[in-house]
């Protein structure tokens, strides 16, 4: 049988905890429709009345338009209230600059290294029976169910001053909090659970027999993970991967928690924002807030994108 | 062969170092530091930990981030399941561009949300101007947080309830049609009582996330003490004043939250399960 | 003797899925292991073929034991119920994947990797069919190129997991004459998991009756219908209608 159990939230009926925190941008996505093709699509011969239709119609686009659109417009609105030429020098401010590098370093840092936990993880639980499992999966899920001031918390309570390893990295002089490794944790706890997220289902739903038959061909374990396993995860990396790196560049509560807030130094592009706006320069702060709207834009085309090229293939 | 346990896993390669990669990467990134939150907490006594945790301040943030994250979730599955019907069911002009968008919240970093809503809702802000003749105050009071909070809670309910409308058989509707029910009773008896555990969990969803959720709240919420500040503000508070040890007892009360959330999560999940799974 | 299976048990917790099972085929043959499901036909195969380890017991090919030889190095065929072809390669790649992780001294050059896929799509009668994907085939189809890709690397033997399991009533029929033949010209010692009498009795050369675990006889079908040994056989048998063994 090659068609396989899912649930109405779309999921697959073996996904057992909070990784619904993940959902929104997977449960319409490609995965559900990848095992499961909804059916053709009929004329309504009944139904709702037209005018009730244009009705619920209009009113569905009105409360979108006011909820999700008219925030996404203002924030270009006001980047450019003073004009192109005001937005550009924004944006070329040094601290502006530094606040991008930082930015980008975090996200270097934190999407390959959960992209290698992710396969790693998703390599164990999706090819493997063994005692916990579930357990596991919840606790990979964790991240997303914890607020994440918390989230930064825990490294200060770890690596503060007043926290358990602070005095010994003090005297060592070794900086944590308020500082990159600080940041660059705080990042990686809020993004762990992405892309192994994305690959559980996938390589769980695509099942060992690939693999097996592989190795019964003479192929090592190697070559069956690079020529058989990596093709067929390719666009749940990619996805993973830009969803991961969505979130790694506009965390905002954790890493504002280890960050210290100095300027030129921990600064990250969310906390820039916070910063200048607090300083009323708010025109300076949406200008940064705009690279970071255009950054959600694109993560979803990609996302778009990716969805489409997964229908392809799963029709090919 | 007792000697080659192992084996009984079958013949693919790697599983104890993608499993023991995995367990040590979260157990550096996830558990200790949460053991070591739990622990510093621990350094209370009881009495002291429930002291600082049921102090006016704290008890009032509880009422304004549960309330408001409730009242939010609430909005957002009625008009979640209106936006995932006309999205699943009609064919509109920008109808592919309004299913695309309905993730940004989810992909907007709260930060720019958070400045974004407050300059919309202030007085002289698009919205906030029509609002403030009518006496409606919306940034820097509780309504601000709780419009935060709509913003990010949408795309759970939408993206939940979506796929079971999209797999909901129209024989079903058809049938109920075709033994004389409104169109009316089609949706309130027949689709309606099926949506019901995924609303559920959607709603649960957008509750759970607006608990923890702090950076598209703290712009436009004026942090007034007993009045418009949330729970992971005084966290935050807390441990700028360096009162980590305070910090540490209200993130544990937050933590215990969520795993009930979590555990809740999980049930109205298997209830679902229990309810739709397709036997192939 | 091409397989010697000597002594294999398996156990899943308490229950045995194989439970002391000999069972030897000779060079050349075409054997099949017949039984309702759950009688541990497939677990065998799957532990001949180095897929899964016996709990106790040893399997010889060609007389040397394989019992500890990794899967990869057994250099059987096996052909997987669900086809299990590489979804992101092309029939020609699928079929010339064995060729290709060979490490480089034994590696074929790519001239005679060609000639050798063509040799066999055109075995499989798919000559025209190398640069489609595995989904653009229909489920017969896909099933020879699951075999040409196993044949590929000139196995000692092939075992097939219910070859013709996921295929319609009519396709079947078709597989079957057609996989005799082939076994005729190939001469490969070859064993097939089938839970369908009809399937079994046409085209083996001798069927191995399973259930519980246990054989509960091996015979020609000829004998196996004039004289079941015990009465799950011949209650088992009686659903066949086809008496007529190839």
């Amino acid at each position: 049988m090659e068609s396989k159990t899912l649930h109405p939230a779309g999921l697959t009926a073996d996904m057992t905890t909070i990784e619904l925190m993940a959902e929104p941008l997977r449960a319409g996505g490609w995965l559900v429709s990848e095992a499961y093709a909804p059916p053709a699509r009929r004329p309504r011969t009944r139904g709702a009345p037209p005018l009730v239709r244009r009705l619920l119609i209009a009113s569905a686009v009105a409360y979108f338009a006011l909820v999700v659109l008219t925030p996404l417009v203002a924030v270009f609105y006001e980047a450019f209230r003073k004009g192109a030429e005001f937005y550009l020098a924004s944006l070329s401010e040094p601290d502006a600059l530094a606040a991008v590098r930082l930015t980008l370093i975090l996200a270097l840092i934190a999407v390959p290294l959960n992209l290698v936990f992710g396969v790693a993880a998703a390599w164990a639980i999706a090819k493997f029976e063994f005692r916990g499992k579930s357990l596991l999966v919840s606790l990979i899920d964790l991240p997303f169910a914890v607020s994440p001031v918390i989230a930064g918390l825990i490294y200060v309570l770890m690596f503060g001053l007043q926290g358990w390893l602070g005095p010994w990295l003090s005297a060592h002089g070794i900086k944590v909090i308020f500082a990159l490794p600080g940041l660059a944790l705080a990042t990686i706890f809020v993004t762990v659970p992405f892309v192994a997220r994305e690959l559980i289902p996938l390589m769980e739903s695509q099942g060992k027999d690939e693999e097996e038959a592989a190795l019964v061909l003479g192929a090592s374990g190697w070559q069956t993970f690079r020529r058989v396993t990596l093709p067929n995860i390719k666009w749940g990396l990619v996805y993973g991967a830009i969803l991961c790196n969505a979130r790694a560049m506009g965390e905002f509560g954790a890493v504002s928690v280890v960050s210290g807030h100095i300027r030129g130094e921990t600064n990250t592009m969310p906390l820039q924002v916070e910063i200048l706006y607090n300083e009323y320069n708010f025109v300076a702060a949406f200008a940064v807030a705009s690279l970071l709207a255009l950054l959600a834009l694109v993560t979803l085309v990609v996302k778009t994108i990716v969805e489409a090229r997964t229908h392809e293939v799963s029709a090919r | 062969m007792s000697s080659h346990p192992r084996r009984r896993r079958g013949v693919l390669p790697g599983f104890n170092l993608a499993l023991g990669f995995t367990l040590v990467y979260l157990g550096a990134i996830v558990l200790l530091p949460l053991c070591a939150l739990v622990i510093r907490s621990a350094a209370l006594t009881v009495q002291q930990f429930w002291d600082v945790v049921t102090a006016p301040r704290l008890m009032a943030s509880y009422r304004l981030s549960f309330g408001a994250s409730f009242i939010a979730a609430a909005i957002n599955t009625v008009f979640g399941l209106l936006l995932a019907w006309v999205l699943t069911r009609y064919r509109f002009p920008g109808r592919r561009i309004v299913d695309a968008l309905v993730d940004l919240p989810f992909a907007l970093p709260t930060a720019v949300a958070g400045i974004a809503l407050t300059a919309l809702y202030s007085n002289n802000g698009w919205i906030g101007r029509y609002l403030e003749p009518l006496g409606i105050k919306v940034a820097y009071t509780p309504v601000g947080v709780l419009i935060a909070l709509v913003f990010i809670g949408l795309p759970f309910v939408v993206r939940t309830v979506q796929p079971v409308l999209e797999d909901l058989e129209r024989e079903l509707e058809e049938a109920a049609a075709t033994l004389g029910a409104t169109p009316w009773q089609v949706f309130s008896r027949v689709i309606f009582p099926v949506l019901l555990p995924a609303l559920t969990t959607g709603f649960t969803l957008a509750f759970a996330r607006a608990i923890g959720e702090y950076g598209s709240v703290i712009f436009i919420a004026g942090n007034m003490p007993m009045v418009s500040e949330i729970t992971p503000l005084i966290i935050v508070t807390k441990l700028e004043q360096y009162d980590y040890t305070g910090a540490a007892a209200v993130a544990t009360v937050m933590l215990l939250v969520s795993f009930s959330l979590i555990l809740a999560i999980n049930a109205l999940q298997s209830w679902n399960r229990r309810r739709y799974t397709r036997q192939d | 003797m091409s397989i010697a299976i000597d002594k294999i048990t398996r156990r899943f917790g308490a229950h045995a899925a194989v439970d002391a099972v000999d069972l030897e085929v000779g060079s050349g043959e075409l054997v099949a292991l017949l039984g309702p499901s759950g009688s541990g036909k497939t677990t065998l195969l799957r532990i001949v073929a180095g897929l899964e380890h016996a709990d106790s017991g040893r399997i010889l090919l060609h007389g040397s034991d394989m019992t500890d030889v990794p899967v990869g190095e057994r250099n059987v065929g096996f052909v997987f119920q669900h086809y299990a072809l590489f979804r992101h390669l092309t029939v020609f790649e699928n079929i010339a994947f064995g060729l290709r992780v060979r490490p480089r001294r034994n590696r074929p050059a790519d001239a005679g990797i060609k000639r050798r896929v063509e040799e066999l799509l055109l075995l499989v009668q798919l000559a025209n069919y190398g640069e489609r994907y595995p989904n653009q085939l229909s489920g017969g189809q896909r099933q020879r190129v699951a075999l040409a890709r196993a044949l590929a690397v000139d196995p000692r033997v092939l075992l097939l997991d219910e070859p013709f399991g996921a295929l319609d009533a009519q396709v079947r029929k078709e597989l079957r004459v057609w996989l005799r033949a082939l076994h005729h010209d190939v001469r490969v010692t070859s064993v097939f998991v089938t839970h369908d009498q009809d399937e079994a009795l046409e085209i083996a050369d001798r069927v191995v009756v399973m259930n519980q675990g246990r054989i509960e006889q091996v015979a020609t079908p000829a004998e196996l219908l004039a004289a079941p040994a015990t009465p799950f056989v011949r209650q088992f048998l009686e659903g066949a209608r086809s008496l007529a063994p190839a």
